[in-house]
């Protein structure tokens, strides 16, 4: 760059910045002044003047912590928030533990038919989660479901799929079969990437193929393994669109089952936007704390591995 | 392969155990998808009445009805669905492209600041930003319409890390100074010589944001009330819920849903080949 001519030199370091304008603009519109936005919401509330009837009844006031402290206390957003846990103790565990075994097995020598399972196990990758809990809750339907028909003709009792602890499961099972796909795919990439002399050297060793994989693939591919973890926890946390689409199909779905749902009921259901602001921040402060937790926890992990 | 299958002659035997429990996983992943395309051919009465995965006899009954029902609606939200999905695909990825692209091969001044700001986008819960896009959008008089769907969806941050990491690995340094050699602005190296290198990597990009774009049914959901301008996920939504009342219309609905996962499975199909999974773990061979 040193032997370009200076007009040259002035192009080259303004270049770079024209290149991110349109990522910056787009970028500052919609999210950082949103994002802004909802900040100061979270800070306000509207009071009602007199006997709330006119257009001046209505006005916005500074509000202080008083939303967060509300959004703390309220029952419904901490039972969501509990919920969510103890569906994300299902969905992330199952789900990665299948994507690392199909990645895995995937990587087994001499394998039949490896492309079409490949391709299926990824498949729900490209069907919508409105679709697939749609698909599923069909499936749950007592009136159409085949396990529940199997159950039926082997006289067993049909337990309901979409009540109580059972509802955990299906909504579960929603977010393995349409996640595991894509994780595996990330997985089994790392894994292609190990050089084959690393098995060799092994082999020659006397490894079984179950101690390669134990001892050698799952931590080469630890860094894949802490990428889908941090991406399965996000998504967990901000579940919305397959218990909504559910909800029609049973009564034993809150409107606020988790926590963005409680966040769109008070936004647009209850017109809170000032609450529904301050439990969006909140939830937004925990995604973070919690993927820097992570990968904090993560980070020291492979640290400590290193030095051994 | 990962290992040759000369390696080690004479004492391998046909993985039964890993080939059947893949296609145990296979089963599963395709099984709602085979029970949507069978219930799709049952009638009303038939999806009640007769054992779940036996086919019926309506199949183009159904299409037809679903065709009929409120002239056509359905049709326009699977157009929609394409508008949404491919126009924003297309500008998310140019978007990409020209971002991606400057963070890998300029230095300057805030480069790795502006790319760990882009990056925190992906940490965003989508409500967080959802809503007060929503309230802003409103106030610029401009909610219910295409673009309150499709603006919001163009900077996307994955695929400004994507665009980054291919660029990084395709394009090299030399070839871009031997443009500036031959006297070509920054952009026209661009243009002409980086974003044919990038091209596979793109495709890559465009895909996944069309998948994003498709299956995103928060946003269209919080910005849409007309649902002449629904996408095809959020106009299933709302059959679905008018079906609990009126189950005649689940046939509608499980019919619309196995022909709104048609396209994205030929989709996916046909183009498996140029898509670079690689790409999509960020991981890029060198």
């Amino acid at each position: 760059m040193t032997r370009t001519p200076r007009r040259k030199a002035y192009g080259v370091k303004s270049a770079p910045y024209a290149f991110l304008v349109p990522a910056t603009l787009l970028f500052l519109l919609f999210f950082a002044l949103p994002i802004g936005y909802a900040v100061y919401l979270s800070f306000r509330r509207t009071e009602v003047k007199g006997l709330g009837l006119g257009k001046d009844a209505r006005e916005e006031i500074w509000a202080g912590v008083a939303n967060y402290t509300d959004a703390l206390s309220d029952s419904e957003l901490l039972d969501g928030a509990l919920r969510i846990l103890g569906y994300g103790a299902i969905v992330v565990p199952v789900m990665l533990g299948l994507a690392l075994l199909f990645a895995l097995l995937l990587d087994t020598d001499g394998l039949r038919a490896r492309g079409f399972s490949r391709l299926a196990i990824f498949l729900p990758y490209a069907i919508p989660g409105v679709i697939a809990a749609l698909m599923w809750g069909f499936l749950y339907l007592p009136d159409v479901s085949p396990f529940l028909y199997l159950l039926d003709a082997a006289g067993l009792p049909q337990p309901d799929l979409l009540d109580g602890g059972p509802l955990y499961l299906s909504l579960a099972n929603i977010a393995v079969w349409g996640g595991t796909g894509f994780n595996m795919i990330v997985i089994y990439t790392s894994l292609r990437a190990i050089p084959a002399e690393v098995f060799e050297a092994a082999r020659i060793d006397g490894c079984s193929q179950l101690q390669i994989a134990l001892r050698i693939k799952i931590p080469m591919v630890a860094p894949s393994l802490i990428l889908t973890f941090f991406f399965s926890i996000i998504a967990t946390l901000q579940v919305f669109s397959e218990p909504t689409t559910l909800k029609p199909l049973t009564n034993s779905l809150s409107t606020t089952w988790s926590p963005l749902m409680k966040v769109y009921q008070d936004a647009f259901v209850n017109n809170d936007i000032h609450a529904a602001a301050a439990q969006a921040v909140i939830i937004a402060l925990a995604t973070l704390a919690l993927s820097f937790g992570f990968l904090k926890a993560a980070n020291s992990r492979t640290k400590q591995g290193d030095s051994r | 392969m990962s290992t040759p299958s000369l390696a080690a002659p004479g004492r391998r035997r046909l993985p039964l155990v890993p080939t059947a429990a893949l296609f145990l996983g296979a089963l599963y992943c395709l099984l709602p998808v085979v029970w949507v395309l069978v219930a799709s051919t049952k009638s009303g009465s038939e999806l009640f009445s007769t054992f779940t995965f036996l086919p019926g006899s309506g199949f183009t009954d159904n299409v037809a009805d679903l065709t009929e029902y409120r002239d056509g609606v359905y049709w326009r939200w699977m157009a929609n669905s394409a508008f949404y999905a491919g126009v924003g695909a297309l500008l998310s990825t140019a978007v990409s492209a020209v971002s991606g692209y400057a963070l890998a091969v300029y230095r300057f001044r805030g480069k790795e600041t502006v790319f760990n700001i882009l990056l925190a986008g992906v940490l965003m819960p989508p409500v967080i930003l959802a809503v007060p896009q929503y309230l802003l959008l409103a106030q610029a008089d401009m909610t219910d319409s295409y673009l309150s769907v499709l603006l919001p969806l163009i900077l996307s941050p994955y695929g400004v890390y994507l665009a980054r990491i291919y660029a990084a690995a395709a394009v090299p340094a030399d070839v871009i100074e031997a443009g500036r050699m031959d006297g070509g602005g920054e952009w026209r190296i661009f243009r002409t010589i980086a974003l044919p290198m990038m091209l596979p990597g793109l495709v890559t990009v465009f895909l996944f944001q069309f998948v994003a774009v498709w299956n995103n049914f928060l946003l269209p959901y919080i910005m849409l009330g007309d649902d002449e301008k629904f996408p095809v996920t959020l106009g299933l939504y709302t059959l679905l819920q008018q079906g609990s009342n009126t189950p005649a219309l689940y046939t509608l609905v499980i019919t619309g849903a196995l022909l709104a996962i048609i396209p994205l499975i030929a989709l996916f199909l046909v183009i498996q080949r140029f898509w670079s999974l690689d790409l999509l773990s960020g991981a890029v061979k060198s």
